[in-house]
């Protein structure tokens, strides 16, 4: 069994323009030590996906349906007692923008303080010692110093280290962080994936790890879930996907990408169009109206994710390209 | 080709602060050779936009020089300097909140030539649609709808439109793909060559991702804290960086392919502020090179190769 087991997992909005399907019948897993990475553009539904395991949608205004299981515990239907135990212990989540996790008129330290005297039950002296502690280990310099800062006195990568220690203050087996450098300049990205791998070495911890940035997945995931319109429609291990990709889109994302080695006035290779408005896709591909292998049964039909290969890896298409081309 | 279109000379940028100063930019040289795109990389905050802007006397620059074709810049004032600005257009990230939302495509792009007078009527008509059709926005269909109805991608489309209706020679792109998807920043990153061979334009193209700078450019200029700390063709120093910051910026930089080689140095600590930065070299608080001499002299740039510059003490090993 999994860590994580995600069967079926549809999520749907309910917007003022009519109902959204934002996540459509995604199934997904990770094991122990792994780290997923889930790539799409703007508006593929990566953080509504990454929410939703959380169980962390607002119930008015969304329906979540199928199933995700942590540690074989149900979470889709749970109730909001249970689900805060399992935030307490065993999921953590990081967003893109640290501010969202951390109250602005709250000194740093009283709040990692208060979420260790909540999730673990410790007492203020002990909360505060290892507050500082996990400052500590998250790279934060001078921690009893920055204990008593206000996040808008520390810049983004250190609020986004802050985040991170809250995050870890439990010792959790799974994080879901969500674009969790892309604000942040290349150096201090770097500095915050490289704490996030050590962490994750030493903590044990099993990670999704949600980005736009190819760079980021191909060099710090294990394995790789490409989402377009809502679904995934590529999966496999980082390797099979970047190199053995079937599925048209996954190569148009990845040769549609700049890359460094690239001389000056490349030519790339866009894809024409754009993301299809998920208020009102059709029956077929969602991809089919930008895609060069288009036939007519892709615009008629939508194609099911393959079954996985014994490397795991799985696409939807009808016409997939070859290996290695 | 390689005569000089625009020349920056000990450019300087402090904004006041309090009682002190925030010094953006702190002496910066360079120029742009007529033809070529610049890149201009860094981390935020280390003063592109405002060399940006400054250039365009959108910001006032408090030292040094600017010329364009030889006529100065900083000192221009009234109609010469509105003559040169047309000239010289600036492009934005942020594509939607730079056009008006309430104002129609075709008057978007028409502003600077009705504010210039330079078309009217039938001419300027026929020239607003030739450069919609150019930038792929359908006149018909789309120039009568609002800005506010379009995407990210097709707002950078009309941006660029309205940039060239003057037949600007420099186009200073600030971060105008950092905004968008990648399938979209193809698209823009495809048309603005296109448009460049087209309209014969130069660029500085400011970004802070170095592969789509890479991408661009001829030459690439890379910023630290309003420093120029080296300059150079664009394969040569992303392949022989000669400074020690650039070197940091470039092994952080994830090249998307999953065998790509993982010995990373990775720079330490972050950029001291602006308000007060060190003396000597810029980069010397977190220079693992970093001798007694580096806070004392600030570095002047010095060539290492052929068109390749350098401003550090102690550049790294040439290999080549
Ligand atoms: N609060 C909301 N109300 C209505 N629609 C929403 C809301 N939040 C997200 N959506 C829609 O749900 C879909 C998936 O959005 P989601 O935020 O998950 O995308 P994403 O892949 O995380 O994009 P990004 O890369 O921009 O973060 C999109 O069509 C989006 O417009
Ligand atoms: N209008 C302004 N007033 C005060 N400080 C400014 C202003 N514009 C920019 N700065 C400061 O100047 C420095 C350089 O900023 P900027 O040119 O925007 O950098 P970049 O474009 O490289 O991210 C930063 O420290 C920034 O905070
Ligand atoms: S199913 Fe058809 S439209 Fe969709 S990706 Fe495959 S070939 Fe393209
Ligand atoms: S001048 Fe000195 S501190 Fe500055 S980059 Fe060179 S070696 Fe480092
Ligand atoms: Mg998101
Ligand atoms: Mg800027």
């Amino acid at each position: 069994m999994s860590l994580l087991d995600v069967q079926n997992l549809s999520v749907t909005l309910h917007t003022p323009h009519g109902d959204l399907p934002a996540v459509a019948d995604v199934s997904l897993s990770v094991g122990a030590e792994e780290t997923l990475g889930i790539v799409g553009e703007s508006g593929s539904g990566k953080t509504m996906l990454a929410r939703s395991i959380m169980g962390l949608l607002p119930r008015a205004r969304a329906s979540a349906s199928g199933s995700v299981k942590l540690k074989g515990v149900e979470m889709v239907g749970a109730r909001a007692s249970d689900l805060r135990r399992l935030w307490a212990t065993e999921v953590a989540m990081i967003f893109q923008d640290p501010m969202t996790a951390l109250n602005p008129v709250m000194r740093v330290g009283r709040q990692i303080d208060e979420t260790l005297r909540v999730r673990l039950g410790l007492s203020r002296s002990a909360a505060r010692a290892r507050a500082i502690e996990l400052l500590e280990m998250v790279g934060i310099p001078s921690p009893e110093k920055r204990y008593a800062a206000y996040p808008g006195q520390l810049s983004g990568g250190m609020r986004q280290r802050v985040v991170i220690a809250m995050a870890l203050a439990a010792s959790p087996s799974l994080i879901l962080a969500d674009e969790p450098t892309t604000g942040l300049d290349v150096t201090i990205q770097a500095q915050i994936l490289n704490l996030l791998d050590e962490l994750q070495a030493r903590l044990h911890t099993s990670m999704i790890l949600i980005t736009h940035d190819l760079g980021v997945v191909a060099t710090r995931t294990s394995h790789l879930a490409v989402m377009y319109a809502g679904r995934i429609v590529e999966t496999g291990t980082t390797r099979d996907v970047f190199a053995r990709h079937r599925m048209p889109y996954t190569r148009a994302l990845l040769e549609s990408s700049p890359r460094v080695s690239n001389p000056a006035h490349t030519r790339l290779t866009a894809i024409p169009g754009r993301p299809p408005n998920l208020l009102r896709l059709g029956e077929g591909c969602a991809f089919a109206p930008r895609c060069g292998f288009a036939s007519e049964r892709c615009h008629r039909e939508r194609p099911e994710l393959s079954v996985p290969d014994e490397s795991s890896h799985a696409f939807a298409c009808f016409n997939p390209l070859e290996v290695g081309r | 080709m390689s005569d000089v279109l625009l020349s920056v000379r000990e450019l300087t940028v402090s904004f006041p602060h309090g009682a002190h100063r925030v010094s953006a930019v702190a002496g910066v040289s360079f120029d742009v050779l007529r033809g070529e795109t610049l890149g201009l990389v860094g981390e935020s905050g280390c003063g592109k936009s405002t060399t940006g802007k400054a250039l365009m006397r959108i910001v006032e620059p408090t030292g040094g020089s600017v010329s364009l074709e030889g006529v100065e810049i900083t000192t221009a004032s009234g109609r010469a300097l509105r003559q040169l600005r047309t000239r010289m257009q600036m492009i934005f990230q942020d594509p939607i909140s730079s056009l008006n939302p309430r104002r129609r495509v075709r008057d978007i792009v028409a502003e600077p030539l009705d504010c210039w007078k330079s078309a009217t009527g039938s001419e300027r008509d026929a020239l607003v649609s030739t450069l919609l059709n150019q930038v792929g926005i359908d006149p018909v269909a789309n120039g009568t709808r609002y800005a506010r109805e379009f995407s990210g991608g097709q707002c950078q489309r009309i941006s660029i439109a309205r940039s060239l209706a003057m037949r600007p020679q420099l186009l200073i792109c600030d971060e105008m793909v950092s905004a968008l998807d990648v399938s979209v920043q193809a698209q823009i990153l495809n048309l603005l060559e296109d448009l460049k061979a087209e309209y014969g334009l130069t660029l500085l193209f400011i970004a802070h991702d170095l592969a789509v700078v890479k991408n661009v450019s001829d030459r690439v200029a890379v910023m630290y804290l309003g420093t120029i700390c080296e300059i150079g063709p664009a394969d040569v120093l992303y392949e022989t960086p000669a400074h020690p910051y650039t070197k940091f910026l470039l092994s952080a930089a994830l090249e998307a392919d999953p065998d790509a080689p993982q010995n990373r140095e990775v720079l330490q600590g972050e950029p001291p502020s602006p308000l007060d930065p060190p003396s000597g070299c810029r980069f010397r608080t977190r220079c693992p090179l970093a001798q007694e001499r580096c806070a004392l002299e600030a570095p002047l740039a010095r060539e290492v190769s052929a068109g390749h510059q350098v401003a550090c003490h102690f550049p790294l090993a040439r290999t080549t």
